[in-house]
């Protein structure tokens, strides 16, 4: 089962490698990892997304736990939670197209960010499913490069890791 | 007043009561050795190879407890330790790696004995720090003995650039330390330990199982009393042999691939499984589909990611052994219901029957030297008092077998990452710590000639260590599968060119013995130890198709033994 796991970190150099260097010495996996400062400069946010057993996500929380840098950490799918993630899209645009995908965007709620004669480029923000869903809906037009966030995650309510 | 960072680094470690620093100079480090040469307070140790720096750190740690200290160059320097590192950090031993950088304004620049040193060792440390300010070195030095120390231990290394250490500023080392992101448990859940009190008590086939954790956390005390007020049977893993006295009747012996058939037998047919500092090895036990199949299983372990890791268990108790020991024994006094004695009653029976199995018997009338007379003749003669260092193989697995540890920290070997060439620095470590005692180190002729340049370190400091060659020409153990399981098919396992150990040893000023006849082992090792200001090396020629038994075959469950 897919886990979503938001990290609260020590900002200091190497501890971004901590964390990649355990999920590849012991085996798990990773789906997508962002990470940024937080208002606090001296603390990195990173939102890692996975996937295993019960047993697995057990020993990857301990794990992470353990590493000396990571502050906290809560599995934001084993309560109510919010995902987000951000699309930069880059597709052609001309003749016909061009009205297509103005109209794709309208409907996905993007916005077309830069403009040329012959392309759009599209930013859009939604979960995993709706970005997928997005570039599905573009399968007749010509797709020139896609740039995604990965995901990132935060816990519904007044609850926060910090 | 202000000093220089090399001599900040003196006064970081006089300020942490370091008595000794196992090293060898180069460039990135020639200012704290600098530094070094101005003061008497920290002796330091020229080893002959960085690995043997860090496994004589590791031998002074493991007999005394307090964190061993390597100071290294950068580069050659910082990858010669990394195995020594990696065998601290297997057995949780607290060390402190001070690696030499370039200085920081070529760091990546692919400078002359430059490598990244803090990425090589990541996945070797507890933690590990790279210090970029003159200013971070005394907090830095802090942090790192704190990490090591609490908690499960391990070792951390400090890497510093060369321009650092020449720098200035005020000296003042902190006198306390608080890590937001790091803070070890240290008692255990009251609820859980009430449960599992009761557990305890409601077994009718009880095992205490305990590792290296008890003796790491200083727990022995609390376990030999414990484990008396049950009056259940003890076994304990190769990290954890002499944390309840071998020569006790509660002791069934060591478990796991080369435990005794009580031990093991008794892991599998009991109904309560107490772990104690203990992580479920796969060494210990066997295929995890056939461990334990009847048992309960409390386990309490320092570090939450080892509970429940490999095995499965019913009640995790997260806490310093100490600690819940001690609340364990408050719960046994606090409560009217006594163990069961008519099924404890049995349960001995059954494991008195297994005994008489006497699943370590050997020739003793050989008139080849067996390598077990070798060691059971060196538990006699010591009294089984001695420190007793290992290297890897069969002979490590004779001397956990048949030395019969009474006392903890006696037992110095590398269980988890099983690094040949452990055991003669290990023993420097461990004579320099324990200067009036009896070290011996344990070895092959394989082992031994990993880490064989040390001859020359004990040498210059008169460390006058006991060198056991067993000797049978082969990588015993290698060889060992090899008939076992590759149809005696010995590939690469002989080796045909071997030195005349006694003139080698004789060469670096040290006594050379060569003993092949049974009825010399005696005679031999008592005038070694009676030579107690010189080395010895005794070159003792075994039965070269000697096997270690018990054994587990890989994927078989504990009771699958191999029985000689």
């Amino acid at each position: 089962m897919r886990h979503i796991i938001s990290i609260l970190l020590e900002n200091e150099s190497g501890a971004l490698s901590r964390v990649a260097g355990l999920f590849s010495a012991r085996g798990y996996n990773i789906e997508s990892l962002t990470v940024a400062p937080t208002d606090d400069a001296s603390l990195s946010r990173m939102t890692l997304v996975t996937s295993g057993t019960d047993e697995i996500i057990e020993q990857i929380s301990k794990q992470l736990n353990k590493l000396v840098d990571v502050v906290k950490l809560v599995d934001l799918t084993e309560a109510p939670h919010i995902e987000r993630e951000l699309m930069l899209i880059k597709v052609e645009a001309v003749a016909e197209s061009r009205e297509e995908v103005k109209r794709l965007v309208d409907i996905f709620r993007g916005r077309i960010i830069d403009v040329t004669d012959t392309s759009y480029t599209v930013e859009i923000t939604g979960n995993g499913d709706k970005l997928d869903a997005f570039v599905q809906s573009l399968s007749s037009i010509s797709i020139l490069e896609v740039v995604r966030s990965g995901l990132m995650g935060i816990s519904r309510g007044e609850k926060a890791l910090g | 007043m202000e000093l220089t960072g090399a001599q900040i680094i003196i006064e970081c470690l006089k300020a942490e009561g370091i008595d000794y620093v196992f090293g060898y100079p180069g460039g990135a480090v020639l200012h704290i050795y600098d530094a070094f040469y101005a003061q008497e307070d920290v002796q330091h140790i020229l080893v002959r190879h960085e690995q043997g720096a860090t496994h004589a750190a590791d031998g002074y740690a493991r007999s005394t407890g307090k964190p061993g200290v390597v100071l290294v160059t950068s580069g050659p320097g910082a990858t010669n330790a990394v195995t020594g590192i990696a065998t601290a950090y297997m057995d949780s031993i607290p060390m402190i790696v001070i690696t030499g950088q370039v200085p920081k304004q070529l760091i990546g620049n692919d400078a002359f004995q430059e490598v990244d040193s803090v990425g090589i060792t990541r996945p070797i440390v507890k933690h590990n720090f790279l210090i970029k300010d003159v200013k971070d070195i005394a907090s830095t030095f802090k942090k790192a003995f704190f990490v090591a120390t609490t908690g499960r231990p391990g070792p951390v290394v400090i890497d510093i650039p060369k321009d650092i250490t020449a720098e200035k500023t005020e000296f003042a080392y902190p006198s306390s330390i608080t890590m937001r992101s790091y803070n070890p448990t240290v008692k255990g859940h009251t609820g859980q330990i009430r449960r599992a009190v009761e557990m305890i008590l409601s077994a009718e086939r009880p095992m205490i199982y305990t590792g290296g954790g008890v003796i790491l956390g200083n727990g022995c005390e609390q376990l030999i009393d414990f484990t008396r007020r049950l009056g259940y049977p003890i076994t304990n893993t190769l990290m954890g042999l002499g944390a309840y006295p071998a020569s006790d009747k509660q002791f069934v012996g060591m478990l796991g691939m080369h435990g005794t058939y009580e031990a093991n037998m008794g892991m599998h047919g009991c109904d309560v499984l107490i772990a104690i500092g203990a992580r479920f090895d796969d060494r210990v036990t066997g295929n995890l589909e056939k461990f334990c199949p009847t048992a309960k299983i409390i386990h309490i372990d320092v570090d939450p990611a080892s509970i429940s890791k490999n095995v499965k268990v019913d009640i995790p108790i997260v806490g310093e052994v100490v600690q819940v020991l001690n609340d364990f024994i408050k719960g046994l006094e606090a409560t009217e219901q006594k163990p069961n004695a008519s099924a404890l009653q049995k349960w001995w029976q059954q494991i008195d029957e297994w005994r008489e199995q006497d699943c370590l018997k050997y020739d003793r009338e050989s008139k080849i030297i067996k390598p077990q007379m070798v060691i059971e003749e060196m538990h006699r003669i010591t009294k089984g008092d001695a420190f007793i260092t290992s290297d890897v193989g069969q002979h490590q697995m004779f001397a956990a077998q048949y030395y019969g540890f009474d006392k903890p920290r006696r037992w110095i070997n590398s269980g988890g990452l099983g690094t040949m060439g452990f055991g003669l620095p290990a023993a420097m470590g461990v004579q320099l710590a324990h200067p009036d005692e009896l070290v011996m180190c344990v070895t092959g002729e394989a082992s031994i000639q990993m880490c064989l340049q040390e001859l020359s370190t004990c040498k210059q400091y008169n460390l006058p260590v006991k060198i056991i060659n067993l000797n049978n020409r082969y990588m015993g153990m290698v060889r060992q599968w090899q008939e076992f399981f590759y149809e005696k098919r010995y590939a690469m396992s002989y080796m045909d060119a071997l030195p005349d150990f006694v003139k080698l040893a004789e060469s670096y000023g040290h006594v050379g013995m060569y003993v092949d006849k049974p009825e010399d082992i005696t005679a031999a090792l008592e005038e070694a130890i009676a030579l107690k200001d010189r080395a010895v090396f005794i070159d003792f020629i075994t039965d070269q198709n000697e096997n270690v038994y018990p054994m587990i075959p890989q994927g078989a469950g504990l009771n699958e033994m191999i029985l000689v």
